[in-house]
């Protein structure tokens, strides 16, 4: 074999690697695939994966994501209806649906993306422009517990009521988006508020009015602390002079009831002969009264003395 | 078969194929490759999924495998036994050694999320899965993690936003925690994703820096609530048993001084009896008996003693009383 043979093989394989090499391509899970000639698309697009062929040089291969993407919000600053600035943090879910369109509108993802966020950013401002922040914030009217003694503290804004709901809110910019993203061979499958939050100058009035809040709520609990100490006291006192009255009473009593039969005795007694009780009495309380600093006036006709005079 | 390798052969054809030695090397490279990339081994947390030309072919469990070697077909090792987490509003750093340690950089805008009752706390949990179906874990969504973090993010802030600040922040943590598993489960299920949510673990949930002291300071408030209860009960305790006490003094007092009078009454009323029962016996006598023994009791105790005439009138204003008087004080 003569060197040039060996070139001549050489070159030969190489073309025949070159045509085999064009003309199979695998198309993986999770892709699809759609072949165009000269930059016109031929055939259906080939969404199973698998070893396919295609003529070599004239046809090439665009591959598309099958599987779901994510388009993710710019977080933006919105004024709600009653005129609110909050940040919206949003993101989506989407998938190429029909590859060919997707190729003809938007030609590749990024084209995707961008017209995307002309969509969603503006139905989200949209739809938040339209509601009320409540109606962002909660999904249902479930009724907000809160701890019993706080109760009627925390509820500052216990009458609003939620029409909507984020979730009907989602559904609205789905709805809107779907319908405007439906000739670009792409399908949004899903429109998710991931946050919410208050620009700074509201949250700091938030956090403003959470403080005022929670110091509404210290101020109860020292005042019913101070309440109930004060209740204590006055029931202390009023249970003082309860037990020292009723002792009082009771003494009284008792020291009445006693001095009534004392003087029922006594009565039983002297009632049996007056006057000599009296004439008892007399002697005792003379007894009694009489010392040496008294002066003695006595008179011959006392009962005494009489005898003086009788006897001279 | 043993094969009859001859050498001579070989060399005879050595001169007509110049480029025999080269060929020979990427022949045995070639075998090598392909005997390195016919079987392969799975981790016991791990399923392999093996794809044909990049078609799903079929899973494998955990073990040595054949497969076809490298072009034809390819594998890929899904861990689906090991538990996977994600972490929200902080970030495990090193969780190696007996401390965990925490990254310090700002995550607030994770866990920061607006109450039912239009306030603020910062919820901070952690999401634990597994990969329930590799290949849907794989072949469907794009960028899965980040995805299922987004999803966890708007799930968290859907149900916080139904509570209010005090249920998120004490009494309804439990039931948030189920109630987010649950509607997690359900979007993953709708993503197909492949994930099974295992557990959502509310971690630390406060209310946000700046209203902090305020929230402590309730708790203060409580506390002195109670301290200020407690004090007046104690002085209640201390004056209401001694009160008590006294008032029954007071009353057996009272009893002691009937007693007393009662007892004083009937023994005075059993000596007048005694008395007057023997003055009935000769009531003329025993009275002037009684009186005259009176009279010489006092007698004797009286130092000034004066005697006037039954005739003399009106002169008593006479009488140097004065000196009497005098003495008395």
């Amino acid at each position: 074999m003569s060197p040039i043979r060996v070139v001549v093989a050489v070159i030969i394989a190489l073309f025949a690697l070159a045509v085999l090499s064009s003309a199979v391509y695998t198309v993986r899970e999770g892709e699809q695939v759609i072949v165009t000639e000269f930059g016109k698309p031929v055939g259906r697009p080939i969404t199973t994966p698998g070893m396919k062929l295609k003529m070599p040089f004239v046809q090439s291969v665009h591959t598309f994501e099958k599987r779901f993407l994510e388009w993710s919000g710019d977080p933006n600053q919105i004024p709600t209806k009653d005129k609110r600035f909050i940040w919206v943090d949003t993101y989506a879910r989407w998938r190429i649906s029909d590859p060919l369109k997707f190729f003809q509108r938007l030609h590749d993802e990024s084209g995707a993306q961008s017209r995307l966020d002309d969509i969603l950013d503006g139905e989200t401002r949209n739809t938040i422009a339209n509601h009320e922040l409540i109606d962002l914030v909660r999904s249902t009217n479930r009724v907000l517990v809160v701890a019993e003694d706080v109760a009627e503290l925390s509820q500052p804004e216990p009458a609003e009521r939620v029409e909507h709901g984020r979730n009907k809110l989602t559904a609205e910019v789905l709805a809107n988006a779907r319908r405007r993203t439906g000739d670009l061979g792409i399908e949004v499958l899903d429109f998710r508020i991931k946050r919410i939050n208050y620009v700074d100058e509201v949250r700091q009035e938030v956090y403003a009015r959470m403080i005022s809040e929670r110091k509404r709520i210290a101020e109860r609990y020292r005042s019913e602390g101070a309440g109930e100490a004060a209740r204590i006291a006055g029931e202390k006192e009023r249970q003082l002079r309860t037990i020292e009255s009723e002792a009082y009473r009771t003494a009284q009593q008792i020291r009445g009831k006693a001095d009534a039969e004392a003087s029922d005795i006594y009565a039983a007694a002297y009632n049996r002969d007056p006057d000599f009780y009296r004439f008892l009495k007399s002697m005792g309380t003379l007894e009694k009264s009489f010392d040496k600093d008294t002066v003695l006036v006595l008179s011959t006709d006392s009962e005494l003395l009489k005898y003086m005079n009788t006897a001279r | 078969m043993p094969i009859d390798f001859d050498m001579r052969n070989v060399r005879q054809f050595r001169p007509r194929v110049p480029g025999g030695t080269v060929l020979r090397v990427l022949a045995i490279l070639a075998v090598v490759v392909l005997l390195f990339t016919t079987w392969f081994t799975v981790e016991p947390e791990e399923a392999g999924i093996v794809l044909r030309f990049g078609r799903f072919a079929r899973q494998v469990p955990s073990g040595l495998h054949m497969k076809l070697p490298f072009p034809l077909e390819r594998v890929l090792k899904v861990p689906i036994e090991r538990q996977l987490k994600e972490e929200f509003g902080f970030r495990t750093q090193d969780a190696g050694g007996s401390r965990t340690s925490y990254s310090q950089e700002d995550l607030t805008s994770e866990s920061l999320m607006l109450t039912g009752d239009l306030n603020v706390a910062v919820v901070e949990w952690t999401a634990q899965f597994r990969v329930r179906e590799p290949s849907k874990y794989l072949f469907k969504v794009r960028d899965v993690r980040k995805t299922f973090r987004d999803m966890n993010e708007t799930v968290m802030r859907e149900v916080v936003g139904d509570r209010s600040v005090n249920e998120v922040l004490t009494v309804g943590r439990q039931e948030i925690a189920a109630e987010v598993e649950h509607r997690l489960q359900a979007l993953c299920d709708q993503y197909e994703n492949g994930i099974k949510v295992e557990q959502i673990v509310l971690q630390d949930v406060n209310p946000p820096d700046a209203v902090k002291p305020s929230f402590n300071e309730v708790n203060q408030a409580q506390q002195e609530r109670e301290k200020l209860i407690n004090q007046a009960r104690a002085d209640y305790n201390q004056i209401i048993p001694r009160a008590k006490g006294q008032a029954e003094q007071t009353i057996e007092q009272a009893e002691g001084f009937a007693t007393d009078r009662v007892n004083r009454a009937r023994g005075d009323a059993e000596a007048f009896n005694q008395v007057y029962a023997a003055y009935a016996r000769a009531p003329e006598v025993t009275r002037r008996r009684m009186y005259l023994e009176t009279m010489a009791e006092i007698y004797p105790k009286v130092t000034r003693k004066i005697v006037l005439d039954e005739k003399l009138k009106g002169v008593l204003p006479l009488l140097p009383l004065q000196g009497a008087a005098e003495v008395t004080p």
